[in-house]
């Protein structure tokens, strides 16, 4: 399993001054998966990103990608796409340029597939970039990446500037892909509800450090909201407590429990949805789910009144 | 599915093609053609300038040179009026080459690295598949050399230019201010103020300051090497002789009189005239002060580089510029590939 990995990274951290943006992220990505990297911001979701794709050094321990290149080496760059965040372009290059730009600097690029996707958007060859809107300019950036048929595309944020509609077209763009070329995708985002719909696969971080790593199916399955009166929220300790939310006499408490585990008398269990649970363990920074790197941490339970 | 997408795509491989070093040709044509039209403006405006004050120039020493008799007024005349016209322009002419360099590593040099690392485009530059340190070095030196190359050109242009007042005998060429406007010098200059804005550019990471910087450093380094260095290219000559050989750059000169240094405040060239005054008050126009002081017992000396050095000089200073340059651009690739994000 480890030589297809998309990305590895081990006791992988990074350093700015004296604070670490990243520590000893370890976690392993299979490809063949939409990732959403999720966290709040100063997570260390960028950083991570960043050092994925070569982009910066690791301060300690290491990160190789498409199954075993060091980060940032040429077959590194051959296979991964990156769009960074706010999807910096050359404002006074046209939308042609810009393709001609990126033909020149890569072994491989798409011209073809990249113009009729252009065409497709209304997106005019002629146009400066600086003169598209943020929808567009997100587009282009995109298509660029995608022309390169690279085996990962990396995208920090991609929809964070952008519209509702610009957001749903933009990742319509990106499920095409990875539904027709077979790319592997790892998107960071803090738009929890657009994820519900691309992601199946996903890394919560919070504060540098990674807390929840998993298939979407598998941690959705191992975790349950309890439904029950607020006053016995405490008692409950049948199964680790991720989280615990009151609303007036009720309280919700977020469990890794399977629907095989005993509900005590009184509570009613529910299925939990992606948003819930990335939001449950992001208002718990220091809750991780096991397996993950942050091994020896025990989720204790911490009341946040709403 | 998992299997499927890293397994090789042998369509795709077959379709890889090489990423030569001439790929970066267009990529640096297109995003530094303003850049490299601002070289042809600031170097071409400064030939437009050279050219038509140095015809005047030509023509009025071409008169000086070819007036008869050389000793009447209508003579002196023509070379009075040459000394108070054009030594300004010759001057004006310095101060203008001096500063070409400064304005093009400012303007070409420095924005190379500091506009993609304040605009963030870096990101999308360097994570493309030619590698970032490729792409630094395929944009730095064909634009440094081509810059570098039409300086040398305007050199051509300034050896003419400066001609008239050699053979005038203002001074030597290897004056300070002026021996690094001429030949080979020029150019490695121009090529030094290049990699001094592309080292600030990646260090400040702003356009602007980082501009402002190469300025600065570049015309405190030009100073320097006048000042402190080029004296010591080769071995001075001495000489006690007061036949010191035409356009000689001087150095120092002292007096000695029986195994003793005598007139300490004395040195440099140049007489003192007050002790020309004390010691031969009635002494021809042609003596030196080390004419007059010999006839009272003192021996002059003199330490110079003779004319004849100039080209050795140019090379020499155009090695070590050159020696320079690289290194300043392999200290630009090595942090463009150490600290990127």
């Amino acid at each position: 399993m480890n030589t297809k990995a998309i990305i590895e990274t081990d006791g992988l951290g990074k350093r700015y001054g004296t604070t670490w943006a990243l520590h000893e992220c370890t976690l392993e990505i299979p490809a063949g998966h939409v990732a959403a990297l999720v966290g709040p911001n100063g997570a260390g979701k960028t950083t991570l990103l960043n050092l994925a794709v070569g982009l910066a050094e690791p301060s300690a321990g290491s990160v190789s990608v498409l199954g075993g290149h060091p980060a940032g080496s040429p077959a590194a760059l051959d296979g991964i796409a990156f769009v960074a965040q706010d999807t910096p372009l050359y404002k006074n290059l046209s939308v042609a340029e810009m393709l001609h730009l990126t033909r020149n600097l890569n072994r491989f690029f798409d011209q073809g597939q990249a113009k009729a996707r252009l065409a497709e958007l209304g997106i005019p060859l002629k146009r400066k970039a600086g003169k598209l809107s943020g929808g567009q300019q997100a587009q282009l950036a995109l298509t660029l990446a995608l022309a390169r048929r690279p085996r990962l595309l990396v995208l920090d944020e991609p929809v964070a500037m952008l519209d509702p509609i610009a957001r749903h077209d933009f990742m319509a763009t990106v499920l095409t892909a990875t539904a027709e070329d077979g790319v592997s995708v790892l998107l960071s985002s803090h738009v929890l509800a657009e994820l519900e719909r691309v992601a199946d696969y996903l890394i919560l971080m919070s504060r540098g450090r990674v807390q929840v790593v998993g298939e979407v199916d598998d941690l959705l399955a191992s975790h349950l909201v309890l439904t029950g009166p607020a006053a016995e929220a405490d008692r409950y300790t049948e199964r680790p407590v991720v989280h615990v939310s009151r609303a007036e006499a009720q309280a919700h408490l977020l469990v890794r429990a399977t629907a095989d585990d005993p509900v005590p008398p009184g509570w009613e269990a529910h299925p939990v949805g992606l948003e819930e649970l990335a939001l449950g363990y992001l208002r718990e920074p220091v809750a991780a789910s096991v397996p993950g790197p942050a091994r020896g941490r025990h989720a204790e339970p911490s009341e946040v009144s709403r | 599915m998992t299997a499927l997408t890293l397994q090789a795509r042998p369509e795709q491989d077959a379709a890889l093609r090489p990423l030569p070093w001439r790929r970066m040709a267009w990529v640096t044509w297109r995003q530094h053609r303003f850049a490299l039209a601002g070289v042809v403006v600031v170097l071409g405006g400064l030939a437009v300038y050279l050219w038509r004050t140095g015809l005047g120039i030509h023509q009025a020493w071409t008169f000086i040179v070819t007036c008869h008799p050389a000793n009447s007024s209508v003579c002196g005349q023509a070379a009075g009026i040459f000394n108070t016209q054009y030594v300004p322009t010759e001057v004006t002419a310095g101060i203008l080459l001096t500063l070409a360099p400064a304005l093009l590593g400012a303007f070409v040099g420095a924005p190379v690295l500091a506009r993609e690392l304040e605009t963030g485009t870096f990101r999308y530059a360097w994570t493309q598949g030619f590698g970032r340190w490729r792409w630094t070095l395929g944009k730095l030196v064909p634009l440094a050399v081509v810059v570098a190359a039409a300086a040398g050109i305007l050199s051509v242009l300034s050896w003419w230019f400066f001609a008239p007042f050699f053979a005038a005998k203002f001074g030597t060429p290897l004056a300070p201010a002026l021996f690094d406007l001429r030949g080979v010098a020029y150019a490695a200059w121009t090529l030094v103020a290049v990699a001094i804005g592309a080292l600030a550019g990646v260090l400040i990471r702003r356009v602007v300051p980082a501009m402002a910087a190469t300025l600065g450093v570049y015309l405190g380094l030009a100073l320097l090497p006048g000042l402190w260095l080029r004296q010591y290219y080769l071995p001075a000559v001495h000489t006690t002789s007061n036949n010191i050989p035409g356009f000689a750059w001087i150095l120092d000169q002292w007096y000695t009189k029986g195994g003793k240094f005598a007139f300490q405040g004395v040195q440099k060239s140049g007489t003192n005239a007050s002790i020309e005054q004390h010691w031969c008050p009635n002494a021809p126009p042609s003596w030196s002060l080390g004419t007059c002081l010999s006839h009272h017992g003192y021996t002059q000396w003199t330490s110079y580089q003779p004319v004849t050095r100039f080209w050795p000089f140019q090379w020499i200073e155009a090695s070590w510029l050159l020696v320079l340059s690289a290194l300043l651009i392999a200290a630009t690739v090595w942090l463009v590939r150490r600290r990127a994000a």
